[in-house]
């Protein structure tokens, strides 16, 4: 028989954090829609963008043009859309408020989506580079300044999608989620080069969070440019307005 | 092992005075309006009140989810709000129907998780076949039954060993076999040392597991005690008895010997209030023999805690 018998007490953080990466990252590669969007619909646009010939891009190879834009899909869909749709429904279903009983703190577990965030990001990226290397991808510039800007995009789109969820029905999260993505699917830069675009909405684009990524990650990887510093401070903006938002009018319940 | 019991004396929960309104601070719904009760260690100390009592928010005041507008919280001696990092590992909590669960994980993960969260949980496999959910351990939850879902959630609220629990309506939707097991598992709680908050709208389970009994009307304490002082106070001039519903009380009472009340306190349960002697008794079941009705259950000097209740809360829906 089993005993029940008291005995509190909190795990160490680092066990807590760990065990909720760990669980959440197992989540999130189980889910079916999830995988569909972070890794499959990235993984599949790569193959048959790079195998179709409609693609007019100037100078620059055509694979070389494709992957940045593909890695900034692949941090979207990842720290943006499948993390405000799976934080809007875990709110919506009190995941978050029995959490907040747990003895992991809140902001323990914004750590720990963070941490799965950028997790299922180095899953996506071995993978969309792996396929590019395959497809002759030659990349340039610094890996350190690749990885701090996939970093930043996804602290500026994670602050957006923590905003949302917190905010929003998650039904209209869902949809809200959904329809950006697909509007900067095709306004942001990642397949269709930003200066195609009239000359009117080009900084608009630009400062849109995927524009900004997928410009920083070509000045390095395609023309080999140290840190693209204004890239940089444009995602660490979005990702200053986003948490700052949230951190004002997220709602756990 | 320190003793757990030093920290915050025998007092498991103690609030005081509790206000706690919804909407502005003038016009506000007030949900509970200066509640006052204390909870020991190791009883069962259940939350009972109709709907829309308070019965929910002053639990999540003692939780942690909701700031008082007035009054004092003391839970294990802490204050939820400003000690909630200290008091969290020491207490488990069950939301209503069996809420909070990660509908996609599947139940042994999500409680070998949250194991992972606490310093000395509990064996989650033996925790399971304690729980009965040894057939459920492929399924997701958000495909599990609503039985199921809400063991999961109480196995959730236990797995960190906690010095107390708050279980919001944990039987709530059970078959009875579900019920009676969740009653042993309470009962075994208790006595292993574990302090337990209840609230549910089951008398029998208030009346068979509750140490002390606190009910709520309209977010104010109409009556606290055990379940016996609650039902035997006042009882000893009372019969009651069970039969068709709408019977003339009226002519009921005017046929029985000396001032006497009759009240129907739900549909076919009388309660007669008077000097019980027994030639009220004979003149009672002489008056239901003319009419042809039998009086079923009769029982002198003891109320039901239904009885109780509905005589304090009143019968009207709401």
């Amino acid at each position: 028989m089993i005993t029940l018998t008291p005995a509190p007490g909190a795990a160490t953080l680092p066990r807590m954090l760990l065990s909720q990466v760990a669980f959440e990252t197992r989540l999130v590669l189980r889910n079916g829609e999830q995988l569909l969007l972070t890794v499959i619909i990235p993984v599949v646009l790569l193959a048959l963008l790079a195998a179709i010939p409609v693609l007019d891009t100037g100078p620059v190879r055509k694979i070389d043009f494709l992957v940045p834009g593909i890695l900034a899909l692949a941090v979207m869909s990842t720290a943006f859309t499948s993390l405000a749709i799976a934080t809007g429904y875990e709110r919506r279903y009190g995941v978050l408020k029995r959490l907040a009983a747990s003895p992991l703190p809140r902001w323990g577990l914004l750590v720990a989506k963070a941490g799965t965030v950028l997790t299922v990001l180095a899953v996506q990226v071995m993978l969309v580079a792996g396929l590019g290397l395959a497809l002759g991808w030659r990349p340039h510039g610094s890996p350190v300044a690749v990885a701090g800007l996939l970093v930043a995009g996804t602290f500026a789109f994670g602050g957006l999608a923590m905003l949302m969820a917190g905010t929003l029905r998650a039904e209209a999260t869902l949809a809200a989620a959904n329809l950006i993505y697909l509007l900067l699917l095709g306004l942001g830069g990642i397949f269709v080069p930003l200066d195609r675009f009239p000359a009117g909405i080009q900084p608009i684009l630009e400062a849109t969070p995927t524009g900004s990524l997928a410009s920083g990650l070509r000045d390095v990887l395609v023309d080999g440019n140290g840190v693209p510093w204004a890239s940089l401070a444009i995602l660490g903006a979005w990702a200053v307005v986003g948490f700052t938002a949230a951190a004002r009018w997220f709602r756990w319940e | 092992m320190p003793d757990l019991r030093a920290v915050g004396g025998s007092t498991a929960v103690e609030v005081s005075s509790l206000v706690k309104r919804y909407g502005g601070q003038r016009d506000g719904i007030v949900a509970v309006g200066g509640l006052t009760f204390a909870a020991d260690r190791a009883a069962i100390t259940a939350l009972l009140g109709p709907n829309g009592a308070g019965k929910t928010t002053t639990i999540e005041c003692c939780e942690g989810y909701r700031r008082p507008d007035g009054g004092l919280v003391r839970v294990l001696g802490l204050d939820p709000l400003h000690d909630g990092a200290a008091l969290r590992p020491r207490i488990g909590v069950m939301l209503q129907e069996g809420a909070g669960l990660y509908p996609a994980a599947r139940p042994r993960e999500l409680l070998r998780h949250l194991a992972r969260l606490h310093a000395h949980p509990l064996d989650v496999d033996a925790l399971i076949e304690r729980l009965g959910l040894g057939g459920t351990l492929r399924t997701p939850i958000r495909r599990l039954s609503g039985g199921q879902r809400q063991r999961v959630a109480l196995a959730a609220a236990l797995v960190g060993r906690p010095e107390l629990v708050f279980l919001d309506e944990p039987t709530a939707g059970l078959d009875p076999q579900a019920r009676r097991a969740t009653w042993e598992l309470m009962e075994q709680l208790r006595a292993d040392g574990v302090s337990i908050i209840l609230t549910t709208h089951l008398m029998d389970e208030v009346e068979r597991l509750a140490d002390h009994v606190v009910i709520v009307d309209q977010g104010r304490l109409v009556a606290e005690g055990s379940p016996s002082a609650l039902t035997s106070d006042g009882a000893e001039g009372v019969v009651q008895f069970e039969a068709q519903p709408g019977l003339d009380v009226a002519s009921l009472a005017a046929a029985l010997p000396g001032p006497a009340k009759v009240t129907e306190v739900s549909g076919g349960r009388y309660l007669v209030d008077g000097q019980v002697t027994p030639d009220l008794l004979a003149a009672l079941t002489s008056w239901c023999a003319a009419r042809g009705v039998l009086a079923q259950g009769l029982q002198v000097g003891r109320r039901t805690l239904e009885d109780v209740f509905l005589e304090l809360t009143g019968k009207q829906l709401r």
